[in-house]
């Protein structure tokens, strides 16, 4: 059941009503039932893949639990009489009875989820490299499976570092995995975090609800009015590369990321409104994304939950492990201490980004951009000594229009690399980015070549009107220090504003919508992944 | 201390770090900044700090940080 489905709104809508009217105990299974039943509308076979994580990961959440909290209360009793090597001793001992839970969970379901997801891309591979002929998997992909398994890995990390409570109810635990404006696109809630909220019961909170709302429906506007706008342009482009070229690369490279910003941002205000209604509060995905000065920043600002996931549970265990640590200082020893000391951050960076690219899809193009993501950074962070004495040299390098600029050249960049997730194709990706420099097109763009792309003239007026609404929007939020959205302020105006508002927003959606709600509305961009 | 302040100054010669509690907060530190650090004081100080401990509040001033050292080279 999609988001934009006639099904999701009278679904939504009669979640809403009885999770208010059902007695507060009782909420928290009406959305374990809702989540169930939006899961099995995909189809119900693959309720067996979500419990299945859901159920081995509670299990073994719980024993680990259960070892680490007898340490702990007998550590607590006897570390007085304790000496160093006997704190670490026991500690270690400890280590090695959970070990071997936590990594059977680990592998099983990291090991379904790389079998389905990854397996037909292996064959392919083999079937390339040595020109053979077998058969393909065609497992089908159960709904969100990658968006789920880090949820869930996330929670068993966590339980097995001791950093909270394991959940001792399995349909709780059930809710947290499944929870239905999460699954299909996340945000990758944390337990820690999503659980505050998730299973008690809320009053009805009037602020909130309306807050909720207006996000759910800035969010359709975002998806039906911009995005589903631009589908048709942005796969004439990316079909035509031989005829697009040049300007026009430069075109598909504007329009992508404008269609992608809607696309997902839009679904994320969508999961995240719908909890605001039901008093539960996920973790921002994105923060102004686009006004990031480098990339870096970029990837703290855009699909936040994920990128988090892989530097809490990828890239700090990896390169603060044992065997990294011995590897740099042996590095250090023998070639320097700038080897040594770089030897763990780009070795981690690039298993990072290999992960990040394949998580994306099973696909060479992913795994490209995940590596050119890796190759930007790693150049930024080299470069930061220079940019450092470059702003102390240039005073004016520390001006709001130098800081544009720095906003602009991530954005293309960004951009760039991310046409990779367009084309498809790797050396097709790479030819059309280099013509840019060397072909022209320009006025052919300009001499009416532009409106014959797909959309019409009038497209494209509703499209730079939602580019303003949604840099307007935005700005709002990032003049104040991304502290207060433009809801916020909407709160504070008169109800009769607010309806206004909510009313104005709702008219859009339904006149201006590319393909109307329940017609032929494009699946959201970062289902697939 | 002295040492600990030295590893620092050396990533961010432009920050006090004897007065900033908010090095994670307002982002002056990164990730890749925290490696450097992690493998720094596991040269200097002979302690490995766990990527469970990679928090932000054992980040944020060089004191927190230098309270992190000390509570696990006591463990």
């Amino acid at each position: 059941m999609s988001f934009t489905s006639y099904e999701f709104i009278a679904f939504l809508a009669a979640i809403f009503l009885l999770y208010y009217l059902i007695p507060k105990r009782f909420r928290w299974m009406l959305l374990l039932a809702g989540s169930t039943l939006f899961y099995a509308w995909a189809g119900v076979e693959f309720l067996l893949y979500i419990f299945f994580t859901a159920l081995t990961t509670w299990g073994a959440g719980l024993w680990i639990g259960s070892i680490n909290r007898r340490r702990r209360e007998r550590f607590d009793a006897e570390k007085a009489t304790m000496d160093r090597e006997a704190k670490k001793a026991y500690k270690a001992a400890t280590k090695r009875k959970t070990r071997w839970i936590f990594l059977a969970c680990l592998l099983i379901n990291l090991g379904i989820l790389a079998v389905i997801k990854y397996s037909d891309f292996v064959i392919q591979n083999i079937n390339d490299i040595f020109d053979a002929n077998n058969a393909f998997m065609n497992f089908a992909v159960p709904l969100g499976i990658s968006y789920y398994t880090f949820k869930s890995m996330g929670y068993l990390i966590d339980i097995n570092r001791g950093k909270y409570e394991p959940q001792k109810n399995p349909a709780k635990f059930a809710l947290f995995v499944s929870f239905f404006p999460q699954v299909i696109q996340g945000p990758i809630s944390r337990y820690d975090y999503l659980s505050q909220t998730l299973f008690e019961g809320h009053d009805f909170n009037s602020t909130k609800v309306k807050k909720g709302f207006v996000r759910v429906l800035w969010g359709f506007c975002k998806k039906l009015v911009i995005a589903d706008r631009l589908v048709p342009i942005v796969k004439t482009l990316a079909k035509g590369s031989d005829q697009y070229q040049g300007a026009f690369v430069l075109l598909l490279i504007f329009l992508y990321a404008i269609q992608l910003y809607a696309d997902f941002t839009g679904g994320i205000d969508i999961a995240i409104g719908i909890g605001e209604m039901l008093g539960i509060k996920s973790e921002e995905n994105f923060i102004t994304p686009y006004y990031s000065k480098n990339i870096n920043e970029y990837w703290t600002r855009w699909h936040i939950t994920m990128g988090s996931w892989f530097k809490d549970y990828i890239f700090y265990p990896i390169s603060v492990s044992k065997w990294m640590l011995k590897l740099s200082k042996n590095a250090r020893e023998k070639l320097g201490k700038g080897v040594g000391k770089r030897i763990p951050v780009y070795l981690a960076n690039i298993i990072v980004w290999f992960a990040t690219g394949l998580w994306h899809g099973a696909a060479w193009t992913f795994i490209v951009w995940g590596m050119l993501n890796c190759v930007v950074t790693v150049a930024s962070y080299e470069m930061e000594p220079l940019y450092g004495r470059f702003h102390n040299r240039f005073k004016w390098s520390n001006t709001a229009v130098y800081n544009v600029w720095q906003m602009i050249r991530t954005f293309w960049i960004m951009g760039a690399i991310r046409i990779l997730d367009v084309y498809r194709d790797v050396p097709v990706s790479f030819s059309q980015v280099g013509s840019i420099f060397t072909t022209g097109g320009y006025g052919r763009l300009f001499s009416g070549e532009l409106f014959t792309l797909g959309i019409s003239a009038a497209d494209f007026v509703v499209v730079l009107l939602g580019i303003a609404a949604m840099l307007w929007v935005s700005i709002v939020f990032y003049r104040n220090g991304n502290k207060k959205r433009f809801r916020d302020y909407l709160m504070e105006k008169p109800f009769a504003v607010q309806g206004l508002v909510m009313a104005g927003l709702l008219i859009i959606v339904l006149i201006f919508g590319a393909y109307g709600i329940g017609y032929d509305a494009n699946a959201f961009i970062y289902n697939q992944f | 201390m002295e040492e600990l302040l030295e590893i620092l100054e050396e990533l961010h010669p432009e920050v006090d770090f004897e007065t900033c509690d908010t090095l994670i907060d307002d982002k002056i530190l990164d990730s890749f900044d925290i490696i450097s650090i992690v493998t720094e004081v596991n040269s200097v100080f002979d302690v490995a700090i766990p990527a469970e401990e990679l928090l932000p509040e054992n980040f944020n001033s060089a004191k927190a940080l230098w309270d992190l050292i000390e509570r696990l080279q006591d463990e």
